[in-house]
């Protein structure tokens, strides 16, 4: 087990090497710069003002030494300065990382609690009222743009109800502390984390659904039933463990998305997170910070690519790991 | 004789009466769309920045809604007969937020050395300027070349920002911690930012004005969807909405909310002014009928009125009324389709296609950009819209690759300082998207606009630029579409919420809550 993890982190160094020299090549062949950007912005601009820019940012040079000093300092874990914020990209990344963990650790714990749960339920009551209303719902919030469902939220229960803040992280201004602060964020949670969970959630109750009833069908399960085990623990013990297994794949995919997947719901809520802040670094070519998300990024879908090939295992041990 | 410009005693007598009702506490909360990448406005000038920075630097002046400048860190001023040296007289009791004395070695600091290297605005100001020297600790004398008057114009604190000598002196400047918690002499102090959420400033207690600012705090507070900044005002949990933060078709619905308030004041300074740029280099462009019959295709009163919801004003040439030296001077070209036919039709155009790069600042634009294309191709002109972001938009018009594009301009104060860059021939140059970018060429028109920029006192000026505005006007260099409007959205409880020329950046020191 050891040899082969150790093995898969020699590999995703590589791959994680790999992505970065792609990632930058496809950065700089965008049109335009992150000087040319500053100095539109400026609302003035003359020759020397770019070439100044160009320097401080080291854009003068050729781009094969460019990428040189890039990947070196990458593999040293610096991930160099943002040159719009005039911050170092770690320092950026590291303070909207929390804010995006909590987002998408709740999204995925809501989406994958609830999605199994809606599955396993629907599939004891095939072609029941139960299973009928749960297959209809899951496709609404599987077909939905997520976007129009944010929105839809904010009007409901922030616009009309008043129940939930519509937007941003915590009470700006309120200087809460403690348990209060807590229950603050957690109520600024509530919206963006249900919205994005919800996709995931219909997925993950459609599929649990489909894997439940072709277990069922399987020969162990008529076994079971003719040893005149409990419906209710044949579902539990018998099928819905043997059902997980796409369900894992499916939660490795999604956790890998974790830090990157959520733009669209930081955008709405004015999440800081740090999907907006790839989103802007891209628009305002702010190449370093952009290459520190993905590299940071990448590096998390390899680990959960790892972790999901370790719980295989762990959820069935017929595959070996080894192999 | 030396002529005294001095507007201390107006200045006293509105702050005194402003004083007389204004209440001092409480907070605000605004909006700051998008987020800025840093507000030190020494290196960093976008909109964003000035909204916030401009409550933390200031500069020698500031300028009221006709552009007469007012007293801000310079208490005093003089111009000599010759117009050729302006004498500032510091105020007295600044202090840095750090504690420090401000001093004239600071303004010389700035002037000199900070600005010339991190501000092109800056130095094209300084290309005028002999020298600045400061007699004593309350006093800087700018010497001018040349009578250069558009100067006393020049001086707002987005030009040249009176920065602290004693943190930046000695230091590499792009990467000087203070970038990060500026230091100024503003009304208020940077507290801090928590990025992507909000940016937090706090009064300065130690203020030179006695009794203000009179707000305890400003919140800027980051909400990157424009439907989310839409709904977090209706709810309250924002009170102003700076002009250009919302899309325009939410306008109407958010200004007509219960104790909602409106005002396009505050954009005096900046003047914008929106056109096409057409491409003078390329065929049919390079024909000046061809861009009258541009002119005369484009709807622009319908622009104003459904686009913008009535807010700013047909363009009537290339200096916005609001500008010193402004004239409303013949031809005008209204819209009307028949003459626009019949000028394409005198110089046989070929109907060949055309493309038309839009500013990629959101929906507005992108609507007006396929109404223009409505117009010009009812008169024959077939169009192509073009997609790029900031970044592409920016490349394509400082290098040239377009046939026609939009685009809109801070004017600054005074045509020398704002607008000749956009016609003379000397401005064009690759790589910056705010010259001549057009590419047209008059000798004529470049003699004018060099004299006029020197030219002294004003009435001199001022028959120099009817003049180049006529010129202008005949040949059509560019489209010129609306002044701008953009209304700050706020609840009514905010008085005085825009009190000089330049707007919000300036007029948190004089805003208050009504109880």
């Amino acid at each position: 087990m050891l040899r082969f993890i150790s093995g898969r982190l020699l590999k995703a160094v590589v791959i994680l090497i790999c992505i970065t020299v792609l990632n930058f090549f496809l950065i700089h062949a965008a049109p335009g710069d992150p000087a040319a950007v500053m100095a539109g912005e400026a609302g003035d601009a003359d020759p020397a003002f770019l070439q100044q820019l160009r320097e401080r940012f080291g854009l003068d040079k050729p781009l094969y030494v460019q990428l040189w000093i890039y990947v070196s300092s990458v593999v040293q874990l610096d991930l160099g300065y943002s040159y719009r914020q005039q911050l170092p990209v770690l320092q950026l990344i590291g303070e909207r990382l929390p804010a995006t963990l909590l987002l998408s650790l709740s999204a995925f714990v809501i989406s994958l609690g609830l999605g199994v749960a809606a599955g396993a339920f629907a599939s004891a009551r095939q072609g029941k009222w139960a299973d009928t209303i749960i297959s209809l719902v899951a496709l609404i919030f599987y077909a939905t743009p997520l976007f129009w469902l944010a929105l839809m939220g904010v009007l409901l229960f922030s616009v009309q109800l008043g129940w939930l803040p519509g937007f941003g992280y915590e009470t700006v201004g309120a200087n809460y502390t403690g348990l209060a602060r807590a229950l603050d964020i957690f109520l600024h949670l509530i919206l963006p984390a249900m919205t994005l969970g919800l996709f995931f959630m219909a997925v993950y109750a459609r599929m649990t659904r489909a894997s439940m009833l072709e277990v069922g069908r399987l020969d162990f399960v008529k076994t079971a039933k003719a040893k005149g085990l409990r419906p209710g623990v044949i579902q539990h013990r018998h099928v819905l463990r043997n059902a997980l297994l796409p369900v894992v794949t499916l939660a490795g995919l999604q956790a890998g998305q974790l830090v990157g997947g959520a733009v669209l719901i930081e955008t709405v809520f004015a999440w800081p997170g740090i999907g907006r802040l790839m989103f802007d670094a891209l628009s305002q070519r702010d190449y370093n910070l952009l290459l520190g998300v993905f590299v940071v990024s990448a590096a998390m879908v390899l680990l959960f690519n790892l972790i999901t090939d370790v719980l295989y295992r762990l959820v069935d041990p017929r595959i070996k790991v080894a192999s | 004789m030396r002529r005294l410009i001095s507007a201390s005693l107006a200045l006293f007598m509105t702050t005194t009466a402003a004083f007389a009702q204004a209440v001092p506490g409480g907070k605000l909360n605004l909006i700051v769309q998008p987020e800025p990448p840093s507000i030190m406005i020494g290196t960093t000038t976008n909109g964003p920045a000035l909204l916030v920075g401009g409550n933390i630097y200031e500069s020698l002046l500031r300028y009221d809604e006709n552009l007469k400048p007012e007293p801000s860190l310079a208490k005093s001023w003089t111009v000599s007969d010759d117009g050729l040296t302006y004498t500032f007289a510091l105020q007295d009791g600044v202090k840095w937020h750090d504690g420090k004395p401000m001093t004239s070695a600071d303004v010389l600091f700035s002037a000199n050395d900070y600005l010339m290297k991190m501000q092109p605005r800056h130095r094209n100001l300084m290309t005028h300027v002999e020298s600045v020297t400061a007699p004593d600790d309350k006093t800087v004398v700018f010497k001018l070349k040349e009578p250069f008057e558009a100067f006393i114009r020049g001086l707002a604190f987005y030009t040249m920002p009176v920065l602290p000598k004693h943190i930046y002196e000695g230091t590499d400047y792009a990467t000087n911690p203070a970038n990060d918690k500026p230091i100024g002499t503003g009304p208020f102090k940077f507290d801090e930012w928590k990025r992507g959420s909000y940016i937090h400033l706090v009064k300065n207690p130690d203020y030179y004005v006695k009794g203000k600012p009179y707000l305890d705090e400003l919140y800027y507070q980051v909400i990157p969807d424009g439907a989310s900044r839409s709904v977090a005002f209706e709810t309250g949990n924002i009170d102003v909405v700076p002009g250009g933060s919302v899309e325009n078709f939410d306008i109407p619905r958010l200004k007509d909310l219960p104790n909602t308030c409106t005002t396009e004041k505050g954009w005096e300074y900046f003047a914008p002014l929106s056109w096409l740029w057409l491409n003078n280099r390329k065929p049919p462009m390079d024909n000046v009928k061809f861009r009258q019959a541009v002119m005369y295709a484009l709807d622009r009163e319908f622009a104003k009125d459904v686009l913008w919801n009535g807010y700013g004003k047909v363009a009537t040439g290339p200096l916005s009324s609001k500008l010193p030296f402004y004239k409303d001077v013949e031809p005008q070209y209204p819209h009307d389709v028949d003459k626009a036919k019949g000028l394409l039709k005198e110089i046989g155009y070929d109907g060949k296609p055309l493309k038309l790069l839009p500013l990629p600042y959101g929906e507005t634009w992108q609507r007006w950009a396929e109404a223009v294309k409505q117009n010009l191709e009812e008169v024959g002109i077939p169009i192509e819209i073009e997609a790029a972001d900031v970044a592409g938009w920016n490349q394509r018009t400082s290098n040239w690759e377009y046939d026609i594009a939009f685009t809109y301009l801070y004017q600054n104060g005074d045509p020398a300082i704002g607008v000749d860059r956009n016609y003379k021939t000397s401005q064009i140059a690759k790589g910056n998207p705010f010259n001549n970018v057009e590419g047209y060429s008059n000798p004529e028109l470049d003699k004018l606009f060099d004299e006029a920029a020197v030219a002294y006192p004003a009435s001199k000026r001022q028959e120099l630029y009817d003049q180049a505005q006529k010129k202008l006007q005949e040949d059509v260099p560019v489209a010129w579409l609306l002044e701008l409007g953009f209304p700050t959205i706020y609840n009514c409880k905010v008085q005085d919420i825009v009190t000089t020329a330049s707007g919000l950046p300036e007029s948190m020191r004089d805003a208050w809550i009504k109880k």
